[in-house]
């Protein structure tokens, strides 16, 4: 193919397609949300302040679940604010409670790693977006056509193109969930055992626990 | 769907949010008052003390708004409102009659609704931690912890409906509804209807707020109208949850002279409903903090996932 091939192809594609220049009310929208979503994302890593990290992550999960609204995909956006909004921030909520957050900044929270995570963090960033620009350059999804993201085609999508993944990702989750089990019920398991001593130190209660797990395995 | 069609949709769901939950605080004053051999409010606008919420609104928006020094400021005055403006949105999908008598239909609506009252109980945990008072973080740390336990279950409860009917759409599991339906599901309803008594703290499930313990938990720094907005948080998720438990279990609108009288039924049974968690809130004695945590491990959640088995079974059977 040569250059001026490929510059026919690029041209009748641009015009098959929308363009970037004349933007619907809903692109607007989406692009407006976005900012605020990074916004409230960069807040979240540079407040002083724990629990108000806590918050702001609340906004920006919040604009991801807009997102989503916006590209019709209303079940997807339902269960982000279900499983991240109303689960995982009330169990970050609660562990900051736990330690006992103070109101004020917390200037001993910042482990003075920036440096490193703001590197790191570009570095992913900018690896995932020439990915998904380079995937989906030419790929427009008309949301015009009703029921596109609906409950119906995201369920048959799920369980019957993507069912093997599905149960791949769930046989993970199981195994986290029993290695958090086995992690926590350790230290009570031995317990019993050094009832006897009635006086025995929490230390030495560990040492048991220790070699007694050696003792199995 | 054009916008002055919107717009009175919108209006009706909001004088709905205005007036059901003060009708519930006055028939719980009422109620509650005849059951412990009282007569209750007796005065506040003459009948029976029909006014007595009116009159408490007046005084609690005459009240100096105050804010402790220590306090976390903007934290402590948005958290009355993350607590309330949830139950407002969850009735706009909320189906009170057949066909088109519906704020607006939602086509994932059960998770809708449950994904949206999560983000209510946000508005405790808000107010617990920047009242900078231990008991309002204890309160806190009592909230966050039930509704780890209660989510589970009730969600698990109404995805068995969900497979019931074929949709999550709310007028869509209604239209699929029968009257078998009834003893089939009754399971998950009393699941349901427990979990959610229990994300809202009303008693027995009230440790959170447990008055001889910790005084009022994550409000007890509120005064005025932000703690009125928080009890006024209270009563909308009764008349959420009882209409949900309606809708979802109980056949919303279904009943004789469905096609005319589809919206007394749907309130009837919302108000059967919520007159039962007044009557709970009477008889039962609070739960300890651990036996509300048994509670839903050790029962609700192996009766919700019985119910989800028993669901599938019967919808593999019939079909």
């Amino acid at each position: 193919m040569t250059l001026t091939e490929a510059g026919h192809g690029a041209v009748a594609e641009a015009a098959a397609h929308p363009g970037f220049l004349s933007p619907t009310g809903v692109e607007i929208v989406f692009v407006l949300v976005g900012l605020a979503t990074l916004g409230a994302a960069v807040v979240t890593v540079t407040t002083k302040k724990l629990v108000h990290a806590a918050l702001w992550l609340v906004a920006a999960l919040g604009g991801v679940a807009v997102e989503y609204l916006l590209l019709t995909a209303e079940f997807i956006a339902w269960v982000q604010v279900l499983i991240y909004v109303g689960s995982v921030v009330v169990l970050l909520l609660f562990g900051l409670m736990l330690t006992k957050a103070p109101i004020g900044p917390s200037p001993d929270a910042d482990s003075g790693n920036r440096p490193v995570a703001l590197a790191a963090a570009l570095v992913s960033a900018a690896t995932l977006v020439t990915l998904v620009v380079d995937a989906f350059r030419t790929t427009w999804i008309d949301l015009g056509t009703t029921g596109r993201g609906s409950t119906r085609v995201t369920g048959e999508a799920l369980f019957r193109g993507w069912v093997l993944p599905f149960e791949a990702l769930s046989v993970l989750l199981l195994a986290a969930l029993v290695g958090a089990i086995v992690l926590s019920r350790k230290g009570k398991a031995a317990r019993p055992g050094d009832g006897h001593g009635g006086g025995g130190t929490r230390t030495s209660g560990h040492g048991r626990t220790g070699r007694d797990g050696e003792a199995q395995g | 769907m054009d916008a002055l069609d919107v717009l009175w949709r919108l209006l009706a769901v909001l004088l709905a949010f205005l007036v059901l939950p003060l009708l519930v605080g006055q028939a719980e004053h009422k109620a509650m008052a005849h059951m412990q051999g009282r007569v209750g409010p007796m005065y506040a606008g003459g009948f029976h003390g029909w006014a007595q919420l009116v009159a408490d609104g007046v005084k609690f928006a005459q009240k100096e708004d105050i804010v402790p020094s220590g306090a976390d400021r903007r934290v402590f005055q948005l958290a009355p409102a993350v607590a309330l403006l949830p139950y407002l949105v969850v009735l706009i999908v909320i189906p009170v009659g057949d066909g088109d008598m519906v704020g607006q239909v939602v086509d994932a609506g059960v998770f809708f609704v449950l994904a949206v009252m999560g983000v209510g109980v946000l508005g405790s945990l808000m107010g617990g931690w920047a009242s900078a008072n231990k008991f309002s973080l204890l309160g806190g740390l009592r909230t966050a912890a039930q509704l780890m336990a209660y989510e589970l279950p009730m969600l698990l409860a109404a995805a068995s409906v969900a497979m019931a009917a074929g949709t999550l759409s709310l007028p869509g599991i209604l239209d699929a509804w029968q009257w078998w339906w009834l003893p089939w599901q009754i399971v998950g309803g009393l699941v349901f209807f427990t979990a959610g008594l229990a994300e809202l703290q009303r008693p027995p499930f009230d440790a959170p707020v447990a008055d001889s313990e910790i005084i009022f938990g994550a409000y007890t720094e509120y005064t005025g109208l932000r703690f009125a907005l928080f009890l006024l948080a209270e009563y909308a998720g009764i008349v959420v949850l009882s209409a949900l438990t309606a809708v979802l279990f109980l056949g919303g609108w279904h009943g004789p002279f469905a096609d005319t009288l589809g919206w007394v039924w749907t309130l009837l049974k919302t108000a059967v409903l919520a007159f039962v968690v007044i009557w709970l809130r009477v008889s039962y004695p609070r739960l300890r903090e651990d036996q509300i945590q048994r509670v839903a491990w050790t029962v609700l959640v192996p009766l919700a996932l019985f119910q989800i088995a028993l669901t599938g079974v019967v919808k593999v059977v019939i079909q």
